[in-house]
């Protein structure tokens, strides 16, 4: 890697999720690539959600962090292969468990949509990033915000938010 | 590579706007929270995808074309979308009546849209049109919780209180047979399968049915009889809703064109 694109990387390090203001948008995946092609600098960014509100801010962030560094680069998004939540690190997972989030699972392999509505099977727990207790229950498949579902601890009764395996 | 028709596009779109306005007017008025934030999360979602093939229409379109102006600047005929996304949150009506949105009516035409769509995106996922397929990825893994929350709900309705099954009863007899237009494909549906960048719509029909009838059975709603009615939305006819339901999510952009946050 030259060192431009390290600058690029380390003036970029600091960003945050406006939303879960915790992880960096490089544990969550967001921030993609930066990479240097005849047309100069790009940093490569992916919406998690199509139409997550937050995508603005980030790219704003983005845009005046470059700038208050001095780096005259170009913010691109890249939709594929499409952002999962398999791609967060795992210091991200406990970072969001200790903030209050339970992290995402695995997300499933293979499942059509067919099994995927059927609601037999049951999962691994989620567990209560409160408590621990995996005697949890969802109240809402969406949350405070579209990746995450609301969930309630029935040992310490705190309700939770869930990030959706995605 | 191969490129899908813009036609073809638009009608993805126009479907993904309309009910992602439609679903947002409980926005503020949801029967609970939970559901209030949910509707909304759904139409965020749904206008996301919205957003993201209109700019690769525009794209394609070339020239002065952007999201917004297919969006906004386009007029009711000019809309693709299936008659089923526009009608109200309610049952029919006759004459002035006039009805509170109902929970139900929405509920169930969530589940009977993303039932269809989570299996059309899967497919289109697959498309050689890689930017649709880029779209499509991300559209399965959003539509997958659609289809989750609206048969969870379609459930709890139909095997829960009498009002409640009564009402989803109701409901699914009212939306069915527009389902109908899913599976009549359009000229534009068939030249999108004649490029080779998406798939026959009524090879997902056995899908589909499996879907209904594993959730309806467990709700313990009954599927209607169809008797033959096509809905020809994705032509461009539409009920007199759609042009209400545009009339109010064009205003601003018409009485302030080109105007910025």
């Amino acid at each position: 890697m030259s060192s431009v694109e390290d600058k690029v990387w380390a003036a970029l390090e600091h960003l945050t999720d406006p939303e879960i203001p915790v992880v960096t948008l490089r544990e969550l995946g967001i921030l993609r690539d930066v990479r240097e092609t005849a047309d100069g600098l790009e940093v490569v960014i992916t919406p998690t959600y199509s139409g997550c509100p937050a995508m603005g801010q980030i790219e704003d962030d983005i845009r005046a962090s470059l700038e208050e560094a001095g780096i005259p680069a170009r913010v691109v998004t890249q939709l594929a292969p499409a952002w999962t939540t398999d791609w967060m690190s795992e210091e991200a997972k406990e970072k969001l468990r200790a903030y209050g989030i339970a992290p995402p699972h695995t997300t499933p392999k293979d499942v059509s949509v067919v099994n995927f509505v059927r609601r037999a099977p049951k999962s691994e727990p989620v567990v209560c990033p409160q408590c621990g207790s995996t005697n949890t229950v969802v109240s809402s498949q969406f949350g405070s915000t579209a990746c995450k579902a609301l969930y309630k601890c029935l040992d310490c009764q705190e309700p939770f938010d869930y990030f959706k395996p995605y | 590579m191969s490129k899908a028709p813009v036609d073809y596009l638009l009608q993805l779109a126009d479907n993904a706007v309309v009910l992602g306005q439609r679903n947002a007017e409980w926005c503020g008025h949801g029967p609970i929270l939970e559901e209030d934030i949910a509707l909304a999360n759904v139409s965020l979602d749904l206008i996301g995808q919205a957003r993201l093939l209109y700019q690769l229409a525009a794209a394609r379109i070339g020239g002065d074309a952007t999201e917004d102006k297919l969006a906004y600047f386009r007029d009711p005929a000019e809309f693709r979308n299936y008659t089923l996304v526009e009608l109200p949150n309610h049952g029919a009506l006759v004459g002035y009546a006039a009805a509170d949105m109902d929970y139900a009516t929405t509920i169930v035409r969530n589940f009977l849209y993303s039932a269809l769509m989570a299996l059309q995106w899967e497919a289109l996922a697959n498309s050689a049109d890689e930017e649709l397929a880029a779209i499509a990825a991300k559209s399965l893994k959003e539509t997958r919780y659609h289809l989750h929350h609206a048969a969870d709900w379609v459930v709890r309705f139909g095997d829960g209180t009498e009002e409640s099954h009564r009402r989803a009863q109701a409901a699914l007899d009212h939306l069915y047979r527009y389902t109908e237009e899913f599976w009549t494909p359009s000229a534009t549906e068939d030249a999108a399968v004649a490029a080779g960048v998406a798939v026959d719509v009524r090879s997902l029909r056995a899908g589909w049915d499996a879907l209904l009838a594993e959730t309806l059975a467990d709700a313990t709603l009954v599927r209607p009889e169809v008797r033959g009615y096509v809905p020809e939305g994705k032509h461009g006819l539409h009920s007199e809703h759609l042009s209400y339901l545009l009339g109010e999510m064009q205003s601003l952009a018409r009485a302030h064109p080109g105007a910025t946050w």
